[in-house]
Formats: structure tokens, sequence, C-alpha cells
């Protein structure tokens, strides 16, 4: 390996061979590029994932009624469900132990709003102080809704960062009075939310002010829920979807909806929903590595190949070598030798290329789904020992050739 | 140094089966210059090639100074090739992508000797083969006669006990021969043991001792009277 003769004579034959080593190395460099790119998608899918499901608490349960769908003790189907706060009571106080952040919801789209000249049509909800946290808000400026809100019918509002840029542009808005639907609402605070611009349209008040102002009685359209955290991903998906289950069929024995009507209640369990997304992931992955090693594998073979060709090439060189005192050993050394030291460098290129396109390009692709695809170290040194083990394996076979070619036999080829 | 007794050799090709090699019994002592004649298909090479220990012989016994050349596994008959045998070939046998003064060096990287000591010694040789000039030029760049000369410094190189060479002249012309032969002679002066296999008459009148091989068969032994090739300089 340290030996300096054996590098020169690496190095010498590879100069005298450019076309053949630049050949070679390019089938190793495309499939670790190629590798190296997949994986960083895979990474990018998982990325993307993520951020899909940053927009809201990890373990939000949400809960919206429809029509029934089915016909049920004498009720027709298509009868319009409606929840309401008793609802909402209930499983407060079934699971008040299970639950670590709770609010009902009435909402209303496309409400104007209007602030001095500007205005907007956003959506305005009604919650609780715990919505902040379900709705995986940060405060920008200000406070959220609190209890002292809800109990004196305030009309305050949070708005969206967006709604702050598109009616405030920038200036203070705090303390300022913005008119929805014709009522002035105090804005107390402006929240950011991770599921961006979408998730930014929106202004929140005080339920009982929502439901008050929108002439709603006690309506609710949803309700969010998140459980108390559990120590393993296991125990909380577990712990979820008993809680979706048992939240589901109370709500339907409340509205007399059949239990196999499954339009009237829907529970969305984000955590659920979630783990199917990272086994899809995690499949896209392991599918990802299968193809990038496949392709490796048909640069080893076009290594391999190569080598065998360069074997045959030298077939009289190596016959000279071994009449003037060569040992096999020192044949196959050389040979294989070669072989990793190609394999590796031209890998390490392809691992560069790839590596730099990613730095390059990898931050703008936002898109859903992906999202800055990129690979970590262990990942990279994983493909490096992938690549001198193809080495080996590349250059042994001809490496095995090169030293069973019999000397007399080599020198009479001619 | 040479000592083989009963030499037998039959070469295989499917169900045929080609005797080479009859019996040969054949001694060369230290020093000696011999050349073994004979037409093609005599047997003249393969015999060379034993005595090379690039093959095997079926039976009979093979003494190289004192050691019993059988059974050979490759790596040992790699070092005694090495340590004992320096290999000229007809068609020189050069690494094409290396230097003159490399492929002199060749046999001594294989010998573990340090580089600098190495080139010192290939630089030696080739100053001896008169090319010292040419030490950096390829294969490629050099006449027959140069590039035989390379060969024959390269087999010098390891300091062998026995030169053999086949063929030597064979892809040279007449007046290169000569030279090549003279060199060969010189070499042979300062007390090395030289076999050249040859078919041709004057080249083997060079030598001190012509071996015939007819049908596998030694069917003369004699001694010459060596004819020294024409002093001439070198090109």
């Amino acid at each position: 390996m340290f030996n300096i003769e054996r590098w020169q004579e690496i190095f010498e034959a590879i100069r005298k061979n450019k076309l053949r080593t630049f050949l070679t190395g390019l089938s190793v460099a495309s499939g670790i590029f190629i590798l190296v790119i997949l994986l960083a998608i895979g990474e990018g899918m998982q990325n993307g994932v993520a951020k899909q499901f940053e927009k809201d608490a990890t373990n939000r349960i949400s809960v919206w009624t429809n029509v029934t769908s089915v016909e049920y003790k004498g009720l027709n189907p298509g009868r319009i469900i409606e929840m309401d706060n008793r609802d909402y009571e209930m499983a407060v106080n079934k699971n008040s132990d299970k639950l670590e952040y709770k609010s009902g919801v009435y909402s209303r789209w496309g409400q104007l709003t209007t602030y001095k000249k500007e205005n907007g049509s956003y959506r305005v909800e009604g919650v609780r102080g715990d919505y902040q946290f379900l709705e995986n808000a940060t405060l920008v400026a200000g406070r959220y809704i609190n209890q002292g809100d809800l109990n004196n019918f305030e009309k305050i509002t949070v708005i969206g960062n967006q709604v702050y840029l598109d009616l405030f542009k920038g200036e203070n808005a705090i303390g300022e009075y913005v008119d929805i639907s014709g009522i002035k609402f105090k804005v107390v605070g402006i929240y950011t939310d991770p599921g961006g611009e979408r998730e930014e349209t929106r202004l929140f008040i005080p339920l009982t002010t929502a439901q008050r102002v929108f002439n709603a009685g006690n309506k609710l359209r949803s309700l969010a829920f998140t459980l108390i955290k559990h120590d393993n991903y296991k125990d909380a998906l577990a712990a979820s979807e008993a809680f979706s289950a048992e939240l589901e069929s109370d709500l339907k024995a409340a509205h007399t909806i059949s239990p196999t009507d499954d339009r009237a209640v829907n529970v969305n369990n984000t955590l659920e929903k979630a783990k199917k997304f990272y086994d899809l992931n995690n499949m896209i992955r392991w599918f990802f590595w299968g193809v990038g090693i496949c392709t490796i594998i048909a640069g080893v073979v076009g290594v391999s190949n190569i080598m065998l060709i360069i074997v045959k090439e030298r077939t009289k060189e190596i016959g000279i070598r071994k009449a003037i005192g060569a040992q096999p050993w020192s044949i196959i050394g050389m040979i294989l030798h070669e072989s990793i030291f190609v394999t590796a460098v031209a890998g390490f290129v392809g691992l560069m290329f790839s590596m730099l396109l990613l730095q390059l390009v990898g931050p703008f692709i936002e898109t859903e789904y992906i999202r800055n695809p990129s690979v970590d170290f262990s990942v990279a040194i994983t493909t490096v020992i992938i690549l001198v083990v193809a080495g080996a394996v590349a250059g042994f076979f001809p490496a095995y050739r090169a030293a069973n070619i019999k000397p007399i036999e080599a020198l009479r080829d001619e | 140094m040479i000592e083989i007794k009963n030499l037998h050799k039959s070469y295989h090709m499917g169900k045929n089966s080609l005797h080479v090699l009859k019996g040969i019994n054949f001694t060369v002592a230290e020093g000696e210059m011999v050349s073994i004649m004979g037409s093609s298909g005599s047997g003249k090479s393969t015999l060379l090639n034993i005595l090379g220990i690039l093959d095997e012989a079926d039976d009979g016994t093979y003494t190289l100074d004192g050691t019993l050349i059988k059974n050979l596994n490759e790596k040992v008959a790699a070092r005694y090739r090495n340590k004992f045998l320096g290999f000229i070939f007809q068609s020189f046998n050069l690494i094409n992508y290396k230097s003159a003064l490399d492929n002199v060096s060749m046999p001594l990287y294989y010998q573990g000797v340090k580089r600098n000591i190495r080139t010192e010694k290939a630089m030696h040789y080739l100053e001896k083969v008169g090319l010292a000039d040419w030490a950096s030029h390829l294969p490629s760049e050099l006449s027959g006669g140069q590039k035989q000369r390379v060969a024959i410094a390269r087999a010098l190189a390891s300091d062998p006990k026995v030169l053999l060479a086949d063929e030597p002249t064979g892809a040279l012309d007449t007046k290169t021969s000569y030279e090549v032969m003279e060199l060969i002679q010189g070499i042979n002066d300062e007390g090395k043991t030289i076999l050249i296999v040859t078919h041709e008459e004057d080249i083997a009148h060079m030598t001190k001792r012509i071996v015939n091989l007819k049908d596998g068969l030694i069917i003369d032994d004699s001694l010459v009277n060596q004819v020294r090739a024409k002093t001439e300089a070198y090109v």
C-alpha cells in the first residue's frame, strides 16, 4: 500500500493508458454520482414530508363532521352533522388525563377584513388558547388568545404574518383595530406558522366571540387535540389510535350515526398519517439504495471487464515480469492496487461532483415533497467504503487470472 | 553449473501427444558458452524453456548450480529465475512503456533492491552494453540492436549464474547480429555461463561448443573453435 515503487508502477501504467483509465473511471464515477443523488433525493423526500407535518403539531388529532351516508335507526342518510360545545366537553371530560392541548374550532371562510384602505378575504377561526400549539404557530409579536378573552367574549384577534404584511405593510399592528365582516377587532398578536403562506392567511379570534358574532350558538366546526407525549413512538401511535377510535365511536353515538358510516365523522390522526409517510419514505429510501447499489455493481462489472482486458493486453508484460522474477503476489498486488486506485479516485470524483451539485442546487429545491436534498457524512463514508470494496472485487478476478498466467505462454503470445 | 539427466517432455494437444524431448543428457560447466542447434521442431526451445524454469520436464532431473529444480511452486520458481537466470529473447521482450533504464532495473526491483542502488546498477549495465546515453529512451525509440542490448543489460542486471538466449539475433540483420554476439562473447569472456539457442551456423560457431538436437535427442555435442565476432565500434 505504501510502497512507493508500486505507486510509480501504477501511475506509469495509468499515464500510458489514459483513455482506458478514463473510461473505467467514468462508469464508476457515474455509478457513485447516481447513488449519491438518489440518496440525497431520498433525504430530500424525508425533509419534505417532515416539513409537511411540521405545519401542525405532529401528534395532532383533528375531528370534523360531514353528512351521513348510511341510514341508521330510521334516520335518512344525507343528514348534516354538526358538533357543538357538548361534544367538545364530552371528549375533554372523558380524556382529561390524556390530553395535552385541546380546542374546539368555529371557523368561517372568506371573511372580508379591512384595515384603513387595505383589505383582504381571509379565513377567520374561533379557537381556544391551546390552538397556538395545535397549529405549531410561533408568535412574532404580541400575545395569543387566552382564557380571559374567551370568558369575556373579547373582540381581539391574532393575525397571520401574511395578513399582517397584506394589511399593515410592515407598520405597527398591535393595538390597531381591523374590521372583520363589519365588526372591529383589536389586533393583539401576530403569528408565523411553519406551514407557510397558506397557514398564515388566517385570523384567530376567541371561540366564544366567534360563536357569538357569527350567530353560531354553541356550534363547532371541528375539534383539535394532542395527546400527552409518550416516551416512544410506538406507544404514542398506539395511544393516538386508541383515542381516535374511541372519540369517533363516542361522537357517532352522541349524534346517532351508524357505526359503519365512514363519512359523517372524520378523525384525522396526524401521527398515523405521518407513520404511513415515513414508512413509505423508508421504503423509497431502501429502493434508492437498491437502485444505487445496482448501478455501482454495473460499474464494478465494467471495471472488472476492463481490468480483464488490461490483463489480456498486458499478458506479455506480465509474462516478462514473471520471467525476470516477479512473484505471483506482486502481480496480483499490481492489478488489484490499480483497480482499487482507479475505482477509488473515480468514485471520489463522482462523489465530489454529486456533492457539489447538491450544494449548489439542493437548497433551491423546495417542492412540496422534496426539500433540500442532501447527504450526510455517514452516507459519504459508506459510499467510500463501498468504493474500496467495489474496487477490490472488480480487481480480484482479473488479478487472479493474471497471477495464473504462465510466463512461457505469455511470452509466446505475440 | 547445469546438469540434466534423461529429460523427457511431451505436449498434449487434445488426443494427440507430441513427445518433444526423448531423454536428453547434458552438462554445462561454469564459464562455458554453448549453442543449441537444430531444425525447427527439434525441441531446442522446449529445452531452453525447461532450463529457464519457464516450463517443467515430465521426467528426468535438472540441477542448476547444485539446486535440484523440481516441482517448484510459482513463488519459488520466480525466485530461482530471478536469482539464477538471465533471459535474452528473440523479440527482446522489453516493457514498452518503461525507459531503457527502468527495463534494466526491473529484475533488481523484484529482488527488493532500493531505488537509488537499483538505478546505479542498471546504469552500470547500460554503460556496459554501450547505451548509457539512451537510458531515458523508450524501447520504441531504439533500434533492434539497441533493444537487444538493453535486453542483455537487463539479463545481466540481477547478476545471474547463467544467461539463456533464445535466438538472440533472430530479429536482427547480420551486422547488428555480429555486434550483439560480440557483446555476448565479451560477457562470456568475463566468466558468465551462456546458452544460446540458434539455427544460424555462423552464430553457433561464435560459441565454444555446439549441441545438435534432432527429434528430441542430442545427435552431436562437440567443442568448436570460437569465431570472434568482428571488432567494430558500436553503432
